[in-house]
């Protein structure tokens, strides 16, 4: 026994601690208990993976039966293989950086306590989404995760804004888990079973569909949830929303873990879309549109963790894209590389909004690298990463997609590349406006303390030299084989070729001219301004499902059912009783020689009654 | 009771008792009086059962007519308790005055 249970088990003790007397200790303990845990937790990792040794097979731990209902039986069980190594140390490692960070940026908020209570919640479920060794124990830290987001976008719930925002989180992702919950019906139906070893036993032997049939649709619905999980079109629209919460919260869920889920869940189920094709298609379209969607709106906004959050939904698109075109072990290697990076890009630019006293508006920023130079040399390196330059992170996760797509598809790899240059563009022109030309606004920045800057630097190394020192495909070789072939050096040129143009156009637009870009936008008019306003995605759904549900509720459900039927029902018995009593009250005068009459009437006519129907017998 | 006497005329007799009792219970109006006219129908019934049992040689209806007197003297001891409570508080012995319940 490793005693894997430890794993999500610390932080949930954490939780459990913080969570019922976090409140009435002191700052100093809240912030040990919250961070100690987490840190624990990735200890345990490592002594469990090199007591482990090489994974070649996967390790599982049984605990307890926790379903049993006819053929319906599921265990408790925890799996670790080396998926869900990769998995692990990516969601403890950069977990417990982001905490540590955490406790210097949230010191001046209230409900400290509640704050970290959530966030140990979360690392708790999402270890349970990553160790479960059966679809429903991973539904659990699913929709866990999918709970923990919904608190913690929600944390300054006296704002509108961010109470609408968590409800919109929450929502969205029920549409998502309903196609993963009918992917679990399927499943048991077909195979008996929701553990991953008999399902994947039962898959592995029928032939691949190449036309739509039951392991397709498996495949779309099991897809479906990761797109509410992952913001995929056509679910995205929560994760830009979601930048309401507190900026850690961001860079732990809404960057670097939770949304990699649905990555996780695709690659994990790479043998079911193994043999749907079709499926694998699907996700790679949609995959490669979000990315090309979300970059085009992220050069546009202004708010420098909105620009970061469509990032984020593009770079999910590439991994996406990776899983579709069969590079699973590409995808995983990008959800690694995309978590150093975007985890140091939200906390850099967390510590830029705290050097700023919550100023979020890149127009408000501006030549602050002479001001906050530490927290500006860590985003450069974050900058570097995602923009694909070599030798750094980003450049070989983003590399083994691109080829892995130009292998399936030259024109997915040539869309991509377009992508990845808008990527370098939009980075370079977040770094350009915030820390270039002049300081445009109005407050005094001043650098984050270390317990900030300390997660950062790690981050940032990570960033720089990650990708270069993780081989993750090379690691993932006995669960998804290496691609045949080696690198064609032609199109790894024109990918790095085009991150540097992205980077080198910013700069032309943002510091040499800078007013030329309003003035492109200008020239751009009526497009400028519909991808400005995201192509009015959010306007759209609005009016096709959410209005529609609203003023059906309003004026059917609520008008009709509620008011006419069910209200009917229950006035109406009312009316009816007080109808009848009203009747009857007439006979109760309160005069006894009234009563006496009646009780004479009553007895005369029962005895005329008997007499008739006694005479009537004889 | 000389057996020459036929049981319809015992019968025709508690009749009687027993609807001058419910006219009286009906139409007067002093408690006592309405009183007085459950009693009078109370002993028509018995009246009727002692008939019934004489005539059919059996001696149910004596001990049913036993329990209707000790039911009626419960009746009136609870009854006049009443009555006499009633008249403590106020003052008066016309049964339509005594209505408080009704409102």
């Amino acid at each position: 026994m490793e005693h894997l249970w430890l794993i999500p088990a610390l932080p949930l003790a954490g939780f459990a601690l913080n969570g019922t007397v976090g409140k009435r200790l002191p700052q100093i303990a809240v912030s040990l208990i919250a961070v100690a845990m987490p840190v624990l937790s990735f200890l345990w990792v490592l002594k469990t993976l090199s007591s482990l040794g090489s994974l070649e097979t996967a390790y599982i731990e049984r605990y307890f039966t926790w379903i049993e209902s006819g053929a319906l039986n599921i265990g408790v069980d925890f799996m670790v293989d080396r998926l869900t190594a990769v998995m692990l140390l990516v969601v403890t490692g950069i977990g417990s950086l982001i905490h540590l960070y955490a406790v210097g940026y949230m010191a001046h908020e209230g409900g400290y306590y509640r704050f970290f209570a959530y966030l140990n919640l979360f690392m708790f479920f999402m270890l349970t989404l990553v160790l479960g060794a059966n679809y429903l124990l991973m539904f659990v830290g699913w929709e866990g995760v999918g709970l923990c987001s919904y608190l913690l976008i929600g944390f300054y719930f006296v704002r509108k804004s961010a109470a609408d925002a968590a409800k919109k989180a929450f929502i969205v992702n029920r549409i998502g888990d309903f196609g993963y919950t009918l992917a679990l019906f399927l499943m048991f139906v077909q195979f008996g079973s929701l553990d991953f070893g008999k399902v994947f036993a039962a898959v592995a032997p029928m032939p691949v569909e190449h036309s739509a049939g039951l392991l397709t649709a498996i495949a779309l619905l099991l897809f479906v949830g990761a797109t509410g999980k992952s913001a995929q079109i056509p679910l995205y629209v929560w994760l830009p929303d979601a930048m309401e919460g507190p900026t850690p919260v961001s860079a732990l869920i809404h960057a670097a873990t939770m949304v990699t889920a649905g990555v996780y869940m695709v690659a994990r189920s790479a043998v079911i879309y193994q043999h749907a094709p079709l499926a694998m298609e699907v996700v790679a379209i949609i995959g490669l549109l979000t990315a090309v969607l979300a970059a085009t709106i992220g050069i546009t906004q202004y708010d420098i963790k909105k620009v970061f959050a469509y990032s984020t939904v593009s770079q999910l698109g590439y991994m996406f894209l990776a899983c579709g075109v069969g590079a699973f072990a590409a995808g995983i290697y990008h959800v690694v590389t995309h978590a150093f990076f975007k985890a140091l890009l939200f906390l850099g630019a967390g510590s830029v909004i705290h050097a700023l006293e919550g100023e979020q508006d890149l127009r408000q920023m501006g030549g602050l690298r002479k001001k906050i130079p530490i927290t500006f040399a860590v985003l450069c390196c974050a900058w570097v990463a995602i923009a694909g330059i070599p030798p750094f992170a980003g450049y070989f996760s983003k590399d083994e997609i691109l080829l892995a797509a130009h292998h399936h598809h030259p024109w997915m790899y040539w869309v991509g590349v377009v992508t990845a240059a808008m990527t370098a563009f939009y980075v370079s022109r977040a770094m350009f406006l915030c820390f270039f030309g002049q300081y445009r606004g109005h407050h005094h920045p001043h650098e984050s303390p270390f317990i900030m800057w300390g997660p950062l630097a790690v981050l940032a190394a990570l960033s720089l030299f990650g990708g270069w020192y993780f081989k993750v495909p090379n690691y993932l070789a006995p669960l998804f084989p290496l691609a045949e072939g080696g690198h064609e050096m032609a199109l790894v040129a024109i990918s790095v070729a085009a991150g540097v143009l992205g980077i080198g156009v910013a700069y032309v637009l943002y510091v040499v001219k800078p007013g030329l870009a309003d003035s492109i936008a200008s020239a751009l008019g009526g497009f400028y301004k519909l991808v400005y306003n995201k192509y009015l995605v959010d306007e759209l759904y609005d009016a096709a499902v959410v209005r529609p549900i609203v003023h059906g509720s309003r004026s059917l459900l609520w008008r009709v059912v509620d008011v006419g039927l069910i209200d009917g029902c229950v006035n109406g018995t009312a009316t009816l009783a007080r109808g009848v009593g009203g009747v009857l009250r007439a006979f109760q005068s309160g005069n006894i020689r009234n009563y006496a009459a009646w009780v004479t009437l009553g007895s005369v006519a029962v005895l005329v009654v008997l007499g008739i129907a006694v005479g009537g017998a004889r | 009771m000389p057996s020459s006497v036929p049981l319809s005329w015992y019968l025709i007799l508690s009749a009687i008792l027993f609807g001058l009792g419910v006219a009286g219970f009906v139409v007067r109006r002093n408690i006592i009086t309405v009183f007085m006219s459950i009693e009078l129908m109370l002993n028509a019934v018995n009246l009727s059962f002692i008939a019934f049992s004489y005539q059919l040689r059996q001696v149910d209806g004596h001990i049913f007519s036993f329990f209707v007197m000790v039911v009626a003297a419960a009746e009136a001891a609870v009854g006049l308790a009443i009555i006499l409570t009633v008249f403590k508080n106020r003052a008066t012995l016309a049964i339509d005055d005594v209505s408080s319940l009704k409102n």
